[in-house]
């Protein structure tokens, strides 16, 4: 090895990486309530943790709003790819283009404030939405999913040849029916990669949820938050090792779908 | 590309993504344009309209006293600075401990590369609250940490180690690491095979051949993980909020604690316009330097 002090930093940086998760799920097995001193082997805080009704009801909040926004992101999302990549020259286009990634750069506070105001501005003027609630945290978290979604699509439809919609069209499909059956199915790895994201970003995402819940909804973030701003507590040590099980499933299906295609990313150019 | 099957429908598919960049991005900042300049309000919608309708007329009487508590009241200013400098250090840091480890990856086999890159990637993946929580329990006073040295018998006394701006540091650095790894690693990857050799042939020695030939082709993906660490560490606020305690202010606290304790949205809004400056600034030189370049 040529640079093995860079060898032994990668290591350490690992190490580094791995460390919290690590004691996190070491310590939920952990029969003391004093979080930092082992006791015992056991599973006291998963019992717990399945008594706990405010964190499930949490737990399905966070899956509601994580499935219903990255849904709707993935449709508007879609959208937008498709207006950019496939549709020419119409006005504004170029603005629409500049302003569409602008959730990307600005930190998420500055995002989270200014929806909110959005929503304070239209129920001023409409009535609706008549107050901050589940519906709210839905559409906010749609925000940073729709960008997401179409810089995906975007690229998925750049690489797509549109002969094969040119084919089903000169066959005679309607054009409604070859967007169906030829370019949805064809764009669908960049969609289903899409809605993950968007549906793990929700889950995890305090900030947003916060400036637009109002008092009416909680969501896991939300409660994982303020427990741990009360004090640390095994339970959610326990939780901790649930999500990180969770999330790594939902990250393997997602790399499934969309490495096995890219294997030439971790090719070296030759 | 217009190969027309989209034609037809052209102004259906069009019209919801524009409503809604024009809701939350155009519409958004205009909104914190305004209140920024608006006169704070006790009442349920907490700011003084900048549009007054008096007698018929338009009015419009812009406030700047928020502005004017931003760049003389110390504490803001105290805060500004410390969000800077804590992205400043963190951004070092994540270079230094970063760019080894994306080196070593590019140089691993064609299938150790894909295992490291997704280790690298998965606690990206793992909620961030949970993964703080798991530095919590490290770094508090009667933390694993502090254990560790006084089993090791270093000190007689746990350290303070959270609540501290070395405990932010630590969060960030950890936190941002994949982002600046993953745009070093595919710069590095770029790089020609070749050129190495040519320069290993000419007789260059292998601290010459990184310094003047593997760090210079690797600029751009530094430059890139920079700014992809740099930017979002300024306006942070989770890592500052949960491992820098109360007395520690940063942008990202102040305009939480301008919207859910004081209820001063046009101050809030200000903090926000100046974050949005601070953030786009560096974006705009360094686009228009690689794009010169």
């Amino acid at each position: 090895m040529r640079f093995s002090c860079s060898n032994i930093i990668t290591i350490c940086g690992f190490a580094f990486l791995y460390l919290p998760i690590i004691t996190l799920i070491v310590f939920s097995f952990n029969s003391s309530s004093l979080i930092t001193v082992w006791k015992e082997f056991s599973f006291t805080w998963y019992e717990e943790l399945w008594r706990d009704e405010e964190m499930i009801a949490a737990f399905f909040t966070s899956i509601k709003v994580g499935a219903f926004s990255a849904t709707g992101a993935v449709i508007i999302g879609t959208l937008a790819g498709v207006s950019l990549q496939r549709i020419g020259g119409f006005k504004g286009k170029s603005i629409f283009s500049m302003l569409l990634p602008i959730p990307l750069v600005v930190p998420e506070v500055v995002i989270a404030f200014a929806i909110s105001l959005v929503f304070v501005t239209i129920n001023r003027l409409t009535g609706f939405p008549s107050k901050l609630g589940f519906e709210t945290v839905v559409i906010a978290h749609m925000v940073i999913g729709v960008t997401y979604v179409s810089l995906l699509t975007q690229a998925k439809l750049a690489e797509l040849d549109p002969a094969y919609e040119e084919a089903a069209l000169d066959l005679g499909a309607s054009p409604m029916k070859v967007f169906f059956l030829v370019t949805l199915p064809l764009i669908s790895p960049a969609l289903i990669s899409g809605w993950l994201l968007c549906f793990t970003i929700s889950m995890d995402d305090l900030i947003i949820s916060s400036f637009t819940a109002g008092s009416g909804v909680i969501t896991l973030p939300m409660l994982i938050y303020s427990r741990i701003r009360f004090g640390i507590s095994p339970v959610i040590n326990a939780l901790a090792t649930v999500i990180v099980v969770v999330i790594l499933l939902i990250t393997i299906i997602v790399l499934c779908i969309n490495f096995t295609k890219k294997t030439n990313y971790f090719k070296k150019r030759s | 590309m217009n190969i027309g099957i989209f034609d037809r429908y052209r102004f259906w598919i069009i019209t919801t993504p524009f409503i809604w960049v024009g809701l939350f991005i155009v519409l958004a900042s205009l909104l914190l344009l305004c209140i920024s300049f608006s006169a704070t309000e006790f009442a349920v919608v907490p700011y003084k309209s900048l549009f007054q309708f008096i007698d018929g007329g338009l009015e419009i009487k812009p406030d700047i006293s928020s502005y004017q508590a931003l760049f003389s009241d110390s504490f803001y200013i105290k805060a500004l600075k410390n969000s800077l400098k804590l992205a400043a250090i963190s951004t070092f840091f994540v270079l230094i401990i970063g760019y080894p480890m994306a080196y070593t990856i590019s140089q691993a086999s064609d299938k150790n590369r894909l295992l490291l890159l997704i280790l690298i990637m998965a606690p990206f993946w793992t909620a961030l609250l949970i993964r703080i929580y798991g530095w919590i329990m490290i770094l508090k006073s009667n933390g694993l940490l502090n254990q560790f040295f006084l089993w090791l018998g270093v000190i007689d006394q746990p350290l303070q180690l959270i609540n501290s701006q070395t405990s932010i540091v630590v969060g960030i650095v950890y936190t941002y690491l994949p982002f600046m790894i993953l745009p070093i690693y595919s710069s590095l990857l770029k790089i020609e095979p070749d050129i190495i050799e040519a320069a290993a042939d000419l007789g260059a020695r292998p601290f010459q051949i990184f310094w003047r030939i593997i760090f210079p082709l690797s600029l751009p993906g530094v430059v890139i993980g920079v700014i992809l660490v740099f930017i979002p560490a300024i306006g942070e606020f989770v890592i500052p909020d949960l491992l820098g305690g109360a007395k520690i202010f940063t942008v990202g606290k102040l305009l939480w604690t301008e919207f859910f304790m004081n209820r001063d949205w046009p101050m809030a809004s200000a903090i926000t316009i100046l974050m949005i400056i601070i953030v786009v600034a560096p974006i705009k030189v360094v686009n228009n330097i690689l794009n010169r370049g």
